[in-house]
This record gives C-alpha cells, sequence and structure tokens, in this order.
C-alpha cells in the first residue's frame, strides 16, 4: 500500500475539494425559495448552455462507462466499440424528440417523464408503470457507479479483509454525497461536472498522447490486439466484427440510444436547462464526449499491448476487467498523475450518481407520493419528501455493492437498460401523439417486460460459465432461425411491445373502451423560455381544460 | 387562460430530415467492418466511426441553423 500514498494523497485532496463544493452549491446560483421540487430537483429550470453541456455530459458518461466500455474493448475488441455509434445516434433523436419533451414539461411544470404520460394518457396507472420501471432501471445503475469508485480503490491496493473494511471508502464517499445532495439538489452534480469534466479530459488527453509514444505508436497497438484476439479460443473477439455479431452490433447502438434517452436521470438533466436553444445547441456540442469516449474505449487495446493484467475478482479464480484501466494509469503515469487520473474516475462516479439518485426520488414524489399517498402536497412537501427519498436510493445503492455480488448489479444494470426501453411506446410516441390507447400501452409494456426477462434469462456466457443473464446478445437460434446471428435483447422486446400496443389498440377502439382524457394542446410542444406556464389542476380537472 | 398567441406554432421544417443522416449511417456495420485502409494506425473501423463524430456535429448544427428563425416570427 505504501507504494500508493502518493496517489491515495492526490485523491483525497481533490475528493474533499470537491466535496466542498457540493455543499457550497447550494448558495450558487441562489434560487428565492428552495423548498421547491423545482429548485432542488430540477436547479430551477434555469441552467444555461455551458451549465447543460458540462451536467449532462457529466450524467451520461458516468465512472462505470469509463472503465467498463475499455474492459470491454480489452476482452472482446470491436464489439465493445458499440459505444461510439451509440453515442453519435443519440444526439440528433435528442435534437428531434426529447426537445418536446422540454417544451411540454416546462408549459406544464412536469418534473418526470411520468408527470407527462399521466397528463398525456390521463392514465395514473401508466404514470406508476413508467415510474416504477424507472427507479427499478437507475436503482442498480447508481450501485454501478460504486463498482467505478471500487476498480478504482482495488488498484491503489485500498481493500480490507472484512467486507465493511473493504467498503468502508466507498460508504463513507457516499455519505458524504448523499449530505450535499441533500442540502444542495441538481445543483450540488452541476458545480461539480465542471471539475469532474475538465480532469477527465486533462487525463485523456495526456492518455491518448503519451501512451502510444510509449507503446510504440497506434499501429503497434491494434497489431497486439488483433494477435492476442487471433491466439484466444473465443469466437466472437477481434479487432473488426465478425458475421454474426454485426446485427447485434447495430442493434444494441440504437437500442442503447434510446434506452439513455428514456433514463429519469438524462431527461432530469435535459429539463433543468432554461430553453430550447440551450438544448439544440448542446446537441451539437456534446458529442465532444463521444470523442473521447471513443477514446477512452481504445485504452482497452492499450491495456493490451502493454501487457496488463486484471486484479483477482471477487470470487476464487475471476478476474475484475474492470480493473484494467486503472492499472494501465498506475503502470505508465508517474505517480501523482495516475492519482489525477483515478481522482477523475471517483469523482466521475459521483456526478451520475447524484443525478439519478435526484431523478429516483422525483419520480417517487411525484408519481407514488404524491398520487397514491398525498394529492394535495404542497412544493414544500414534495420537495422534502424527495431530499430524504434521495437518501434512501444511495443507502440502497450502497448496500447492493456491499452485501451482495457486485455482479448482481452488473446483471440488473444489463436487465434496466432493457426495461426502460420498454417505456419508448408511451413517453417517445407520446410526444406525437395518442392513437396509441392507455390500455393497450399497458399491454405492450408487460408482453415486453415478460419476453424481455425470458430472453435474458436464456443468455448464457461461456467466458464466466454462468448459464443466466449471461449478456444481451440474443441467439437468433433461440427462435429457431437457422443462423449464429445475435440481436440485441432490448429492440427485440421494444419491436413486441409495440406490436401488442398496436393490435391492442385496435381491439380497444373496436370495443368502445373510453381513452380518456388529452391534458395537453398541439402548441404546448413547441413552447419556449417565456410562454406562460399553465398552473397545475387537480386532476378532477384536467379534462375540461384539455376541452376546449 | 393562456391560450396560445396568434399562429400555432410548430417545429417542422423540411431541413429535420438531414437529421435521419447520423442516426443510420453509424449503424451501417457493412460500411465501416474492414481494417485497411488505416490512418495513422487506426484501423478502418476505427477512424471512420470517429468521422461519424463530426458527421453528427455537423448535421444538428447545420439543422440548428437552418431552423433557428422559424420560432420567432
Amino acid at each position: 500500500m505504501s507504494s500508493h500514498i502518493t496517489e491515495i494523497v492526490v485523491f483525497s485532496v481533490l475528493f474533499l475539494l470537491v466535496s466542498g463544493m457540493g455543499f457550497v452549491a447550494a448558495r450558487w446560483r441562489a434560487p428565492q425559495d428552495m423548498a421547491h421540487l423545482d429548485e432542488w430537483g430540477l436547479g430551477g429550470r434555469s441552467f444555461g448552455g455551458w451549465i447543460t453541456w458540462f451536467l449532462v455530459g457529466g450524467d451520461l458518461y458516468t465512472a462505470y462507462t469509463f472503465v467498463a466500455v475499455p474492459a470491454l474493448i480489452f476482452g472482446a475488441g470491436a464489439a465493445g466499440f458499440f459505444a461510439v455509434p451509440y453515442t453519435v445516434v443519440i444526439y440528433p433523436l435528442f435534437f428531434l424528440v426529447l426537445i418536446r419533451l422540454w417544451s411540454v414539461s416546462h408549459r406544464h411544470g412536469f418534473v418526470t417523464p411520468a408527470d407527462f404520460v399521466r397528463t398525456r394518457y390521463d392514465s395514473p396507472t401508466l404514470a406508476l408503470l413508467i415510474a416504477i420501471t424507472g427507479i427499478v432501471a437507475t436503482m442498480p445503475y447508481i450501485a454501478l457507479q460504486l463498482v467505478g469508485i471500487e476498480s478504482v480503490l482495488k488498484t491503489m491496493g485500498v481493500t480490507g479483509d472484512s467486507a465493511i473494511a473493504r467498503h468502508l471508502p466507498i460508504i463513507i464517499a457516499f455519505a458524504i454525497l448523499a449530505a450535499y445532495t441533500y442540502q444542495s439538489g441538481l445543483r450540488a452534480p452541476a458545480l461539480i461536472a465542471f471539475v469532474k469534466d475538465t480532469l477527465i479530459y486533462i487525463v485523456i488527453a495526456v492518455a491518448v498522447l503519451y501512451l502510444p509514444y510509449k507503446l510504440g505508436g497506434w499501429g503497434a497497438i491494434f497489431d497486439a490486439a488483433d494477435k492476442k484476439f487471433q491466439a484466444s479460443a473465443a469466437p466472437g473477439d477481434g479487432i473488426l466484427l465478425n458475421a454474426n455479431n454485426q446485427v447485434q452490433y447495430f442493434t444494441l447502438a440504437l437500442g442503447s440510444a434510446l434506452a439513455l434517452f428514456l433514463y429519469p436521470h438524462s431527461i432530469t438533466g435535459v429539463l433543468a436547462s432554461k430553453n430550447r436553444n440551450v438544448i439544440k445547441r448542446n446537441m451539437s456540442a456534446l458529442p465532444a464526449y463521444s470523442f473521447l469516449l471513443g477514446l477512452i474505449a481504445l485504452l482497452g487495446y492499450m491495456a493490451i499491448a502493454a501487457g496488463v493484467k486484471p486484479l483477482p475478482g471477487a470470487k476464487a479464480g475471476s478476474v475484475d476487467s474492470n480493473t484494467v484501466v486503472p492499472l494501465l494509469f498506475d503502470l505508465h503515469f508517474p505517480a501523482w498523475f495516475a492519482g489525477v487520473a483515478f481522482a477523475a474516475i471517483g469523482i466521475g462516479a459521483l456526478v451520475p450518481a447524484a443525478i439519478m439518485s435526484i431523478a429516483a426520488a422525483n419520480l417517487f414524489t411525484r408519481n407514488i407520493y404524491k398520487e397514491y399517498f398525498k394529492r394535495d402536497a404542497t412544493p414544500a412537501q414534495e420537495a422534502s419528501v424527495a431530499k430524504i427519498t434521495s437518501l434512501v436510493v444511495k443507502v440502497g445503492a450502497v448496500a447492493f455493492i456491499v452485501f451482495l455480488d457486485p455482479q448482481f448489479s452488473i446483471d440488473l444494470q444489463l436487465i434496466g437498460g432493457v426495461i426502460i426501453l420498454q417505456t419508448a411506446p408511451s413517453v417517445i410516441l407520446g410526444l406525437y401523439g395518442r392513437w396509441l390507447h392507455r390500455g393497450a400501452l399497458i399491454a405492450g409494456w408487460a408482453a415486453g417486460m415478460i419476453l424481455a426477462f425470458w430472453m435474458l434469462w436464456q443468455i448464457p456466457n461461456a467466458a464466466t460459465g454462468r448459464r443466466h443473464f449471461g449478456g444481451s446478445a440474443f441467439a437468433l437460434s433461440e427462435f429457431g432461425l437457422d443462423t449464429k446471428k445475435t440481436i440485441y435483447v432490448g429492440f427485440v422486446a421494444v419491436l413486441v411491445n409495440l406490436i401488442v400496443a398496436v393490435l391492442a389498440t385496435f381491439w380497444l377502439r373496436v370495443m368502445k373502451v373510453a381513452p380518456g382524457a388529452d391534458g395537453t394542446a398541439p402548441s404546448d410542444y413547441f413552447a419556449d423560455e417565456g410562454d406562460p406556464r399553465i398552473e397545475r389542476e387537480t386532476s378532477t380537472t384536467v379534462g375540461t381544460v384539455s376541452s376546449t | 387562460m393562456a391560450e396560445p398567441e396568434s399562429p400555432p406554432r410548430t417545429d417542422s421544417s423540411p431541413w429535420n430530415w438531414l437529421l435521419l443522416v447520423p442516426i443510420v449511417v453509424p449503424l451501417l456495420t457493412f460500411l465501416y467492418n474492414y481494417d485497411e485502409p488505416r490512418l495513422g494506425g487506426f484501423p478502418l473501423f476505427y477512424w471512420l466511426q470517429f468521422a461519424f463524430i463530426l458527421l453528427g456535429v455537423g448535421t444538428t448544427s447545420l439543422v440548428y441553423q437552418m431552423t433557428k428563425k422559424r420560432g420567432r416570427p
């Protein structure tokens, strides 16, 4: 441990500096009245271009991404590079679709996607399903941020014998995080994101210039990776895709883009911006992070060229491939700079963890507490319930990591991406029209969920010797097709979801089942900053307002 | 209350169709699943996908500029 002392000191100093900022953030762009969910949970809906860029960038590109994507490239090669097309495709989609969600939310004061669905389809049940799906998908994602921090701590040799001793550093880190998120709300991650992203950009700029120089150039790095994959027995790896994983590659990229879009934390980040132009301009600026992510992904190949051997995993005989990037830094950077790099990853975990817990808290408060427990909750009561929920969510995430095998969180996150996709027909198509019947959307959601779980259950992972939940690449031969091609589970499930929703809509229309009243007007989808806010009516009067 | 001002607003524009390009092109694996020609040591698979990021930035910037004024008549 003594050899890592410089790294630990640099890491700790930066970590404490950022924690201080988190507490000060409550006074940054201070609101008149913090006791309102718009202030605590959406930063006053006031963020301009720069803050949004850092906030959404820090939110979408999480510490886990920075650790897991290169780990995937290290293990499987080209298939892991899907992260790049995934993050190219997402911005034009945001530009077209999410902007409408911003407008209608601005007009109606929606805080969550489930709020929108509630008003659009006049269905608290559908909104509840969307909210629960969002919370369930987000929880393991928060837990995975801890996996990101742990991979760094492990590399620095900060481990212990008992479960509690080993996890003490992340328990402390999360306690501090929980305290300043409680106090400052979304302002805390927004302010910290500046530090986090600056550190990440510096570290990666140095890494991609310096490491290839030390490892003999990019050509040599790719050749080393090619040699490793040629020699390995696994059929799916290589520095190019093969005939069987191309469908998986593009369906995973598209499916992940749609999923990211629906995750409560990305919607929270977008709703916090102050007008439509801020969002549109950011869609041209955020791909800078995609570039960064692509370079980070290639660190996996650099680790191969540098001969990195991942540290042992939680179970005997397994390896923790998430440690390859921290090990690469540890091996090739001077100790103080490795400390900076580790701090970048560690702080990188805090920003998304804070936003995710806020997003989950918003969902609980708006779509469960207010809907089912206290109809007449005041904004101040909403804010205080959300603050407490954000604490509970973080305690839950820590418990996941401390008491369960981290593999469990990884499995759940895999499932999370697939199930959040099942809210796409309600949320995305709902922004364009409400032809689909609310009952049909519920049926489609249920069909998609069941199919998704069945498919994920069927997928084995040869590398780890597990029989279920081994990944998201589903062999089409399981459907009886005569092929070795694989496809992304979420993509199939959401297609089935949509087909069921369409068929059920026809049926419900024939049966003349009431479709409910639309609480939104067509012009709401284009509203911008300065347009008057429609004060939220109680649920009984929504129908009369929309009948004009 | 709060009726929308005179002309009904819309954000539809033919320029928006251009955004399909950066949505579709990065998903066409047959375009880039090659090693040669390499660029600065990068196989085509990698450098071309990096180039798609620029394609995305270019398209969204263009569409933003071309549709900006329509919002305020």
